[in-house]
């Protein structure tokens, strides 16, 4: 077990590097022009030119890899180039709301995968289950403009039941949770159903219900635990793709996630940021995906086995 | 019962008689921006959310007259100018107290003006100052501070200038000059931009990262009665569609970002509409450049013949009428505008024939570069059409602001570009503003602005024989140099000027005011000015 975990996070770490060293070839090579972004408008060459000398935008590729790796081993992000304000206080400050939503989302997501996938499981092959997956189809494809959108114009502009942007109490919460779990939900309903439906097939089912125990026990105490494996992975997938920033919802909503952040980032050439997010985000996908795989073992004896 | 009755009819007498405040007491207002604000660090703030705050955070020797390009003494009580326009000498006011009590004196100003020149702080503004002597060798590194601004003592400075500038009185009113209190700054080293400390009619009382800003009223202000409103609270990353449902659910007062296309015409016909539009004039030009150093390009009759093929009222329907169409580089209100001008006529049939004339009979293809964010896409579409309509076959690159601003600034890689979403409005109100970074030869170099990459040396030294007239009473003559000037360079047609866009504002119905405080020339939002019916 220490061994694997020791492993995993040496794996993590080389990964992490070479996520560092990608981006940052990659934003190296833009034809934007920091410099002259910072410089504005009524620059003339030898702002630019000084601005470049301040940035250490004049040096080599190399060094300034090598020199963002040593402030990053210390933790230093280093400064955004618009702002002057240090990266790493930019993300935090936008961390809370955006693990928040994070968890909201994904609570919605799972809910509502779990009550659809069970439901057309049961129902398999019949028009409960065709109908269903349709509208996990539906929820899945459906814009996330669209839906922010209607939910936002429904339910707290016309009813008011809810405020209409923000971050700060629960209520401003759900409105993103719901639009979020809407759109993702399909994708885990179709695993649950998958899983479920392989589960019910197998002999140890068919046993419990020779057994007498009632169709529900089957299904909850029974079924749903074996077939809850998949929906973790998902699960630590879903944490990296969150934390990317799910920018149109944030947008909608004026929720103060990093989504918003990196947008403007990129609109401004402010390349700190960009690398402070990307980081941060592959950071989040690595540690969830090494968490799910942590999970799986305690949900799974058989994975512990191995 | 006849207890509550009379309660009742008690209560509602007082209430009738109860004074009414001549505005709201506790006036705030809330502000909303999709944006985060970068910095209010009056040395390198420089996007026109943060250039109304920093106004108002902050104060400078001179100031213009609310809703105006008026210069008047502001940080200054008075000012005398040497005849030779080569000396500025300024009284200070007494009793300015920064927001940390401090009182402000003559060296804060030099410190802050030499701050906004050295290139360590990256500032933006730095090459505004150029006539001050010294300010070549600060650029350059080769000093830490600059000779030609001399504090003899507490309550004067005197400004050397190397040549007479008539925009020196401009340029200590833009925020570049604003007066910052040295161990302010110092503390906060390069976080001052987060925690600003000024002299303004405002203070920033709290800014939670991410989500707003609160600003409130500096009571001990030197101007009398202002600010009108006693703080207000920007909040940021709001989507201009929800804000402007929330203004009118009574949520937000203020839009910056204005109204979307899409809910434009709807608001503008509805009942409240007109009080809730505001509609100005900005000192604002788009026009789209012509590389004249790129084939065909360098051919004047071409680019003559470019300028008559576009249909410059089509392209203000396609932004709802907030625009009107253009026929030279300065806009309307900008002192040299040549009113008498007609400029190229709108002439598919003479465009053709210029063509034909410079040997060019069946078109050329050519790039359009243009910003990705509507309504420019569909501003370059218009174009295309027009220019196809003359043979000419323009592809069009619609990308991101950084990228264009990088290609056309690189020499031989834009052909022609659309202005849209990045250029041009005055910094200050003064037509010097509209050569020097965008058709002067300083602004031909990598990096530059001058995306047309015109460069006449004989302009250059009559736009700098403009600039040394600098006494006041010599203003005509200077507009008239000026006018001369862009009408002889419109000869040339390095650009196709299309139109002076008008800048909408949304605000609630509470909010009173002229328009012109909404959308002042030289601030923006005037915060100073504003006030709560």
């Amino acid at each position: 077990m220490f061994q694997f975990i020791a492993r995993r996070l040496a794996v993590s770490a080389l990964i992490l590097l070479g996520v560092a060293a990608i981006t940052f070839v990659l934003l190296y090579l833009l034809p934007a022009d920091p410099a002259a972004q910072i410089a504005g408008r009524s620059g003339n060459a030898q702002t630019i030119a000084n601005v470049r000398h301040e940035l250490g935008l004049d040096r080599p590729l190399p060094v300034q890899f090598m020199s963002y790796l040593s402030k990053l081993a210390k933790g230093d992000l280093g400064r955004s180039y618009t702002q002057k304000t240090e990266v790493i206080s930019l993300i935090l400050a936008r961390l809370p709301a955006t693990l928040i939503l994070m968890a909201a989302g994904i609570a919605v997501e799972v809910t509502l995968g779990l009550i659809f996938g069970i439901i057309a499981a049961i129902n398999r092959g019949g028009a409960i289950d065709r109908l269903v997956m349709m509208a996990c189809f539906v929820g899945v494809s459906a814009p996330q403009f669209v839906v922010a959108l209607s939910l936002l114009y429904i339910f707290a502009l016309t009813l008011g039941w809810f405020p209409m942007s923000g971050f700060g109490t629960a209520a401003h919460a759900v409105l993103p949770a719901l639009t979020l779990g809407v759109l993702g939900a399909g994708w885990y309903a179709r695993m649950v159903r998958s899983a479920m439906i392989d589960v019910l097939n197998q002999d140890y089912v068919r046993t419990a219900r020779a057994k007498g125990i009632s169709e529900r026990q089957v299904i909850y105490r029974h079924a749903l635990p074996n077939a809850l494996l998949p929906i973790i992975a998902m699960i630590g997938i879903d944490i990296g793709q969150f934390m990317s920033g799910v920018v149109v919802v944030e947008a909608v909503y004026g929720w103060p996630g990093i989504g918003q952040l990196v947008w403007q980032a990129i609109q401004q050439v402010d390349l700190p940021i960009i690398m402070g997010v990307t980081l941060v985000s592959a950071f989040a996908i690595v540690t969830g995906n090494l968490v799910a795989d942590l999970v799986a073992p305690l949900i799974d004896p058989r994975i512990r086995a191995r | 019962m006849m207890k509550t009755w009379l309660k009742r009819t008690a209560l509602a007498g007082c209430l009738a008689f109860a004074p009414l405040p001549a505005f709201a007491a506790g006036s705030t207002i809330v502000v909303t921006y999709k944006d985060d604000i970068a910095t209010l660090d009056p040395a390198i703030g420089y996007d026109w959310q943060n250039w109304s705050m920093i106004k108002s955070l902050f104060s400078r020797l001179m100031d213009y007259t609310p809703g105006t390009a008026d210069l008047v003494p502001s940080l200054a009580e008075s000012f005398t100018v040497s005849p030779d326009g080569l000396t500025y000498t300024f009284k200070l006011r007494k009793g300015v107290k920064f927001s940390n009590g401090r009182e402000l004196v003559a060296s804060d100003v030099k410190y802050s003006i030499e701050r906004a020149v050295n290139p360590k702080n990256q500032g933006p503004g730095a090459g505004f100052f150029g006539s001050i002597v010294g300010h070549e060798e600060m650029t350059a590194g080769k000093a830490e501070a600059l000779p030609g601004i001399e504090t003899p003592d507490e309550g004067t400075v005197i400004f050397k200038l190397s040549r007479p500038d008539a925009t020196f009185l401009h340029v200590m009113a833009i925020n570049f000059a604003s007066v910052v209190p040295k161990e302010a700054v110092e503390a906060a080293g390069a976080d001052f931009g987060k925690k600003p400390v000024g002299s303004g009619a405002f203070t920033l009382k709290e800014w939670v990262i991410g989500q707003k800003l609160v600003f409130e009223k500096n009571p001990n202000y030197y101007v009398k009665d202002t600010p009108k409103i006693d703080g207000f609270t920007v909040e940021i990353g709001q989507e201009p569609l929800v804000a402007v449902l929330r203004l009118q659910k009574g949520e937000v007062d203020i839009s910056g970002d204005g109204i979307p296309p899409s809910k434009f015409l709807e608001i503008k016909n509805s009942p409240d509409g007109k009080d809730l539009i505001v509609d100005g004039e900005q000192l604002q030009t788009g026009y789209v450049t012509l590389n004249v150093q790129m084939k065909p390009l360098d051919d004047l009759k071409v680019r003559q013949a470019l300028n008559m093929a576009i249909n410059k009222e089509r392209i203000t329907r396609i932004v709802n009428g907030r625009a009107t169409p253009a026929n030279q580089v300065l806009p309307p209100l900008m002192a040299g505008y040549n009113s008498a001008y007609k400029g190229y006529a709108y002439d598919v049939a003479k465009a053709k024939a210029l063509l034909a004339e410079a040997g060019l009979k069946d078109g050329f293809s050519t790039v359009l570069y243009a910003s990705s964010t509507d309504p420019n896409p569909r501003i370059a579409q218009s174009i295309q059409q027009d220019l196809a309509a003359i043979g000419v076959k323009a592809e069009i690159k619609a990308i991101a602001n950084p990228n264009i601003i990088a290609a056309g600034g690189t020499k031989g890689e834009a052909p022609m570009i659309w202005s849209g979403g990045m250029a041009w409005i005055a910094d200050f109100p003064d037509p010097s503003n509209f050569y020097g970074p965008i058709l002067g030869c300083a602004g031909a170099v990598q990096g530059g602005w001058n995306w047309s990459w015109y460069c006449n040396e004989a302009m250059d030294k009559r736009a700098a024989a403009a600039d040394s007239i600098s006494d006041p009473a010599k203003r005509n003559e200077r507009a008239e140099a000026w006018k001369g000037i862009f009408t002889d360079i419109m000869a040339d047609a390095p650009w196709i000027p299309v139109f002076n866009e008008r800048r909408v504002v949304a605000k609630s119905k509470r909010m009173g005011g002229a328009d012109n405080i909404y959308i002042d020339p030289t601030r923006v939002i005037n915060y100073d000015a504003i006030f709560v019916k």
